[in-house]
């Protein structure tokens, strides 16, 4: 695989079938309805005591506008995805073009697929600094994997649009 | 603020504050009106409220770093302080001031989903 930022995109390129699959999984993987530990990770409470008002309140108004707020996101990173639809049946290698304007819609659907990954399984801090595990092993081993690999991406999108902030 | 906003990320940044300002939201009749008076208003003028960042072992340093910068518009060397703060310590006051105001910065932290919660101060 190969990353390189161009005149006015991201472009991942050499992706193999099993890489490529993990990118199509991004859209999937964010979605944290129906799992309780998902759930109460993306929609962190405002306070530390759960019966404050605050946490009510924050139900109500604050919840539906962060759940439109991740929905866009997500939304543009699938549509971008639709460039590696079309040939799930060949082993070439694929590219996959993001264009500047999307690249913070990416940094917002691979942190909400990694956390949500990490709370559907549990994941320990250990096991979250673990980058040399193999992926061909358990399902938790390839949800290790898919949660290091999406942050190896953010990681890239990150040094590209806000170099100072990734120290370069 | 450095970089490009999320998709649909202007409703944050140029958020009405009213908005956030439920008890404004939640008053329809004088009769209400008085009941929120009665629950809310003192500790929200009087008390100093802090936000804090907890600590979570899935989001990167750097993106924490950039997050600082961009919702309190921190320079890189002290939004890292923060970052680095939260990372060993577990938690990092980033901001005090009036309720209101700390509830949007919460709200902002929450749309890049980082554990941030709304604490009185003392």
């Amino acid at each position: 695989m190969e990353i390189a930022r161009r005149k006015d995109h991201l472009e991942i390129s050499e992706l193999d079938p099993f890489l490529a699959e993990l990118l199509r999984q991004v859209p999937t993987s964010a979605r944290a309805e129906g799992d309780p530990a998902a759930e109460a990770r993306i929609y962190s409470a405002p306070s530390s005591a759960p019966r404050d008002e605050l946490c009510s309140e924050w139900k109500a108004y604050v919840k539906p506008e962060l759940r439109r707020l991740f929905q866009t996101a997500i939304e543009t990173v699938a549509m971008d995805l639709a460039q590696l639809s079309g040939n799930e049946k060949t082993f070439a290698n694929r590219s996959l073009k993001i264009p500047e304007n999307h690249a913070e819609a990416w940094l917002s659907a691979l942190n909400q697929a990694r956390l949500v990954i990490a709370a559907k399984n549990d994941f320990t801090e250990n096991e979250l600094s673990d980058h040399c595990r193999s992926p061909i092993g358990s399902r938790r081993d390839l949800s290790l994997f898919q949660v290091n690999f999406y942050g190896f991406l953010q990681e890239f999108i990150l040094r590209e649009i806000n170099p100072l902030a990734a120290g370069d | 603020m450095v970089g490009p906003r999320l998709p649909g990320n202007e409703e944050w940044n140029g958020v009405d504050p009213s908005r956030t300002d439920f008890s404004i939201l939640s008053m329809a009749t004088l009769e209400e009106t008085e009941i929120q008076q009665e629950t809310r208003p003192k500790e929200g003028l009087d008390v100093p409220w802090q936000v804090v960042v907890h600590n979570d072992p899935v989001n990167l340093m750097t993106y924490v770093t950039m997050v600082f910068q961009k919702v309190f518009g921190y320079p890189r060397e002290k939004a890292e302080v923060h970052m680095l703060e939260v990372h060993q310590k577990g938690r990092s006051v980033l901001w005090s001031g009036v309720r209101e105001r700390g509830e949007l910065y919460v709200q902002q932290l929450h749309g890049y989903l980082l554990l941030a919660t709304l604490e009185k101060t003392g």
